[in-house]
Formats: C-alpha cells, structure tokens, sequence
C-alpha cells in the first residue's frame, strides 16, 4: 500500500505532462543545495561544451574570431543585452517573467536624450534615469504582486506602455550631440585590457547577482517562490516584497543598459533596444533556467550570454543576414528546452518499463476508487 | 448573443441553473462594459470632429480592424487554452509575403487560391508550434518566442531587401479589400461571419466546450478524459491558418509588402484579445469579445488622429488600456468570487 501510494504520488507529479501545467516542479524533491546543484551543473557543463564548439566553429569560419579586437566588439554588442539577462534570470526563477524590459531601455535612452538637451548635468541626469527605472520596475512589481495580476500580461501592457512614454518624451527626434567621454564607453576599452565598459560593468554585477543568488537567504527564498510560491508564503517568507523588490533591479538594471545603449550609438531616438527583451528572455532560457521557476543558475546565464554572443559573433563574420540571426537563436532557444524534456522522456519512459517489469499498474486509477483498495 | 442561443449542448456538464444564469449575466456585463466604452467612445469623437465619422473613416477604421478581428479570432482560441501564440506576427508577414508574391507573378490565378496558399503556409506554421507544444512538452510562450525569430528570420532570408508592390498585382487582388456593400467593406461581412462561426463553435460544440475546460483546469480536464493535446494541436493549427489567412488580407489592404509586414502584431493582437475580457490565463472569455477589443484599439487609435493627437501618444495609450484592462478583469473576478462565495454560504446556513 505505502509502495502504491508512493507510485501514485510519482506519477501524477513526475509526468511531463504536469511539469507543463501551471504547478511547476513541485515534483522536484527537497533535494536542497547539493541535489539541486548537481542538475544544474549537468545542465551548465554541457553549456560550457557548447560555447568551446562556437568559439572552434567561430575561428574555423574566420581567422578574426579569436582576436582581441574582436571580443571587443563581441563584448560591446551584447553588453547591455547580458547585464538585463542577471535580473531576468532572478524574475524568472522566481516563477515570473519580464517582457518590459526593453521598453525600459527605450524610456530611459529617451530620458537622457530629453534631459541632456535641456541642458542638466549629466550626473543628475543619471539620478533621474536610474529612479524612473526603478519607478517602471515598481509599477510592474506592484500590479504583480499586490493587484494579483499575471507577470505576462502586465508586462505585456507596459512594453506598451513605457516605449510609448519614450515616444511622447522624445518624438521622432533624435539626440546625438552626448560628450565623448561618455560616448568612449562604445569605442574604447578599460584600460590594460581588451573588455569594453558594459562587458565590464556585467561581470561586476555577475558577481553580486551570484553570490546574492547562490548565498544569501533572500537569493534562497528566490529558489523557493519559484518552486512553489505557497509553501515559500507558508514558510512565512515574504514573496510579494520578494518579488517587487526583483521587478525594481531589473527596471533600473534596463535603465543602465539605456544608458550605456545610448552612449555606445551616441543616439538617443524613440525604437532604441525594440526586440531585446526576446534576446533576454531566449539567454536567460538557454541559461538553463526553468520558465515554471525554481531552477537555474548564474554561472548558467554567464555561459549563456557567452554561448549567445558567440553565436552572434561568429555569424556576422560568416557575413549571415544579419537581420536573419533571429533563425540560429529561435533555434537556439528550442534547442535548449527540448534537450532536458527529451531526457526527462526517456527517463520516465524508463520507470514506466521497471514499473511495468515490477508488474505494478502503469496508470495508478486516479479518478475511480480501486475496489480491492 | 446569448439570449438568441438556445441552452449549449453541454453533455455530461450538471451546471445547476443559478449558477450558470449568474456566470452568463458576467458574460454579458463583460461584453456589454466593452460596447459602451466604445459607443462613448465614438459619440465623443465624433461630437468633437465629425469628420469621425465619414463613411471613408469607418471604411477604413473597419478594414484595419478586421485583420485585428481575425488574428483575435485565432489567439482568443489559444489563450482559451491556458496558451499563447506569440508568432502570429511572423506568420502573417511570411504569408502576406509569399502570398503576395504568388498574386503578383501569376496573374491568371483565381483569388481562392491565394487564400489557399495563405490558409496551408499559416497551417504548417501552427501545426509546427502545435506539435512542439503538445508532443514536445514544451511551455507555449516559449515554443512560439522561439518560432517568432525563426519565422521571421526565415522571412528575411527569403525576402532579402525585395519587396513587392502594388503595381505588379492584378487589379482583383487589390480592390477586394475596398470593395463595400451598402457602405460596409465586404471583408468586414466575411470577417464578422467568420468570427460569428468561431463563437458559435467555441460555446456549443463539445470540441469547443472542451478548450475552455483545458484552459480552466487542465489537471481536472485530463482526469475527465478530454483529449488535451488533440484539442491544444488544434488550437494553434487554427491559430496558424487564421493568421495566415490575416496575411493574404494584410497583403491586399497595403499593397506594398517586405519582410517587415506584421512585426510587432502579437503583442497588439494579445492586447486586444485581453481588452475584450479574455483571461490571459484561460478558461474564460469569448471571441465576439476579443474582436470588439480589436475594434476598440483600433477606433481609439483612429480618433487620437483625427483628433489632432500627435501619433506618439498612440502607444502609451494603448498601454494603459490594456492595463486598465486586466485590472477590471481582475476586480470583476475577484467580484465574481466573492459572490459565488456568499451564496453558497447562504445555502449552506
């Protein structure tokens, strides 16, 4: 009877076909640390495969691959892209998802355009940008959590939204005329170094997302709300301030990427970033991080970035139409889901056929009392 | 809608009576909060700037909306489901594309045809973000993200910097998107006939009755044994065709078409559909709803022009709407529950 019970429980929460539905992995056991590492170590280590074979197909299609400048460029045109992937990743593993972000981008690259041709100080300019930022992220955060509205359609409403307020701010103008010790940061590197600022300012900010993510309580209580957001409330952890408090980092990290977007084009024009919110979305995917919440990692969003940026790279040396690179990443993207559900097919597939060699019922009847129960 | 409808042909549904009359008087004040929006809309406009209302304006206004109106069509069914199909946008540019093509070198072909081509291009598309879906396990947001690139990438391949124009049509093929009866365009008619079918279907037949079981409670809907993935595949191979019809319309209405046609589409396409009262997260809602949501953006969207508002107010206000519209979705459920809760503790006593 225990062992019944136990198949029973197995099998309605191990199928493919509820991990699809709307309780994600509240199958996955309380594997703690170590257990929930060692997947996601799986996962990441055929990731690092991956970005070896990108960087081998990349210097085998163009001896410019592995160059110095050429991770310049590599670095400078996923920058901003990269540092909006670290929140992403965090608001994903915590069960939601932000499609805003590229329209905060695109607010704040014309925040800066406005307020530079009014002529503020730049620093102050930089105050407002960061704040509006966090205002967006607060107002996603708020509708989220304590209206009770679903991640994707709020955020749907405010990639509307907030690129439509970049469209009243700046019109069909564009600002140009920004110093160029800003606009150095899209044409020279740190110094001593071959990394370009934004690159730079991602691998800091990599770090804290890390060690907050991987060793902190509230970077735990992250893994926990996506797992299974009532017991985290019933554990007496506080999801909604959670949550908002994540929707408010990835607003303002978006408003940095506007910043550094706009220095790196010297451009500030209404369309800035339209359609990278899908580019973080596909990273922090591709990342191994589990669009049900709960799972992933942030050296998986590093290896995807580097994966990602490769690949982009690497096609543009190939002179690929570059309008058509969406074809590898859509890809790409696919790939990277179906590569764990075919895995856990066979698995399961598996423990139906020593379920079935055991001579145990395949289907425990979970609509109809058995009669000999 | 609903009075003119005999009781659904619900087998096996044992809905007590007041419950069901209390859920349909939800349905209406759902549709009916739409419509007046709408009506003020309008007569406001029109009060202001009566040139609103010239039967060019509404020709044109109407045209628009129905290619919004269909790909609602194709989406509402999707979401219904607990899904969402964010390449309908690609869809329609690769079909309003190739299409378009097909109608601009050969020239004897009869339009049926055209719209065959449309119908079976948007079809493999559905049924390739059908079948990742259901036998591939994976969540939909994600199947169709990714197929929005693909597709549109593959557009860009196949189009590369060309683009077809007006000019090398045959006449036929541009004038069916103009031609009116009785001041209406004949699309608008074909259209409304077309979504009349789709409401129809979803609230009577089983098939239908089924989406909206799956997208309400899918754990529940596979212990009653309907065939979820059958009924999910379907879904997206319809949203698929519809989009790929909406591509040939696009194609006819524009004329001119590159590898851009569309992009953006399925966020304004999501927009209307959940300003027409259909739940982002399934199980409620219907496409008469979801269509008057595509009629409504679109009307809004006209008025700020004629109205003299600079276009780039447009986006922002579409944006707030369509927050303001989850909002009241929201709080009319939480209504809805409150009541049903309150009168099943009068019953209970």
């Amino acid at each position: 009877m225990d062992r019944d019970l136990q198949a029973t429980s197995g099998n309605a929460f191990m199928t493919p076909e509820h991990v699809r539905g709307d309780e994600p992995g509240s199958g996955r056991g309380a594997g703690g640390w170590a257990g929930r590492l060692r997947p996601a170590m799986r996962w990441e280590s055929g990731l690092a495969l991956v970005v070896v074979a990108i960087a081998i197909f990349g210097s085998a299609v163009s001896p410019q691959f592995l160059t110095a400048n050429n991770f310049f460029n590599l670095g400078l045109n996923t920058g901003e892209v990269a540092i909006m992937a670290l929140p992403m990743a965090l608001i994903i593993i915590s069960g939601e998802i932000d499609l805003s972000v590229e329209s905060t981008l695109g607010m704040s690259s014309a925040l800066l355009g406005v307020l530079w041709a009014d002529h503020w100080p730049m620093l102050a300019i930089f105050v407002v940008v960061l704040v509006v930022g966090a205002l967006a992220g607060a107002l996603n955060g708020l509708l989220i959590t304590r209206v009770g509205l679903p991640s994707l359609a709020v955020t749907i409403g405010t990639l509307a939204l907030y690129r439509g307020i970049a469209l009243i701010l700046l019109g069909p103008r564009t600002v140009s005329n920004f110093p160029a010790t800003y606009t150095n940061v899209g044409l020279t590197a740190i110094p001593h170094t071959d990394l370009p600022y934004s690159a730079g300012i991602f691998i800091v900010l990599a770090v804290i997302f890390g060690v907050v993510l991987h060793a902190t309580p509230f970077g735990r209580s992250i893994y926990a709300m996506g797992d299974n957001a009532e017991a985290a409330l019933f554990a007496g952890l506080r999801v909604k301030r959670a949550k908002t408090t994540l929707f408010i980092v990835s607003g303002m990290a978006s408003a940095l990427a506007g910043v550094l977007f706009t220095f790196r084009l010297n451009t500030a024009v209404q369309n800035n970033g339209v359609g990278l919110s899908l580019d973080v979305v596909a990273i922090v995917l591709l990342a191994g991080v589990s669009i049900f919440g709960g799972k992933g990692s942030i050296i998986g969003v590093v290896l995807a970035v580097l994966a990602f940026a490769g690949l982009q790279n690497a096609l543009l040396l190939t002179n690929f139409n570059q309008e058509a690179t969406g074809v590898v990443t859509g890809a790409l993207l696919l790939v990277s889901v179906f590569v764990p559900n075919i895995a856990m097919l066979v698995r399961s597939i598996r423990r139906a056929a020593t379920r079935a060699a055991r001579r145990m019922p395949p289907e425990p009847a979970l609509s109809m009392p058995r009669k000999d129960t | 809608m609903t009075a003119t409808l005999a009781p659904p042909r619900e087998p096996g549904s044992p809905a007590p009576a007041s419950s069901r009359r209390l859920a349909e008087r939800v349905f209406r004040v759902r549709e009916f909060g739409i419509i007046a929006v709408l009506v003020v809309f309008v007569a406001v406009t029109a009060a202001i700037q009566p040139r609103f209302l010239s039967s060019t304006n509404i020709q044109f206004i109407l045209v628009d909306a129905t290619i919004f109106a269909l790909l609602a069509l194709g989406e509402t069914i999707v979401v219904i489901t607990r899904n969402v199909d964010l390449s309908v946008g690609s869809v329609l540019g690769l079909s309003a594309f190739l299409t378009a093509r097909l109608a601009s070198s050969t020239h004897g072909l009869p339009l049926v045809l055209v719209f065959l081509a449309g119908l079976g291009i948007g079809l493999l598309c559905g049924i390739a973000n059908g079948l990742m879906v259901t036998l591939g396990r994976v969540p939909s947001l994600v199947v169709t993200l990714a197929t929005l690139y693909i597709i549109r990438g593959a557009d860009v391949l196949i189009v590369g910097g060309s683009q077809v124009v007006p000019s090398s049509y045959y006449p036929s093929f541009l004038t069916m998107s103009k031609a009116t009866v009785g001041g209406i365009p004949d699309l608008a008619i074909v259209v409304a006939v077309v979504i009349a079918g789709g409401a129809y279907w979803l609230r009577t037949y089983r098939s239908g009755r089924e989406l909206y079981a799956i997208g309400s409670n899918p754990d529940a809907a596979r212990l009653a044994g309907i065939p979820m993935g059958r009924r999910v595949f379907t879904a997206f191979a319809l949203s698929g065709a519809i989009a790929g019809v909406a591509g040939v319309l696009w194609a006819s209405r524009y004329g001119t078409v590159d590898s851009t046609a569309g992009t953006g589409y399925e966020l304004q396409v999501i927009a209307a559909v959940v300003v027409g009262g259909v739940a982002i997260f399934g199980g409620s809602g219907s496409v008469v709803g979801a269509a008057i949501g595509a009629l409504l953006l679109q009307t809004i969207n006209s008025a700020l022009y004629v109205l003299g508002v600079s276009p780039n107010w447009d986006q922002a206000i579409a944006g707030f709407l369509l927050i303001v519209a989850i909002v009241l979705d929201r709080i009319i459920s939480l209504r809805l529950t409150a009541s049903l809760r309150r009168r099943s503790a009068r019953r209970g006593s």
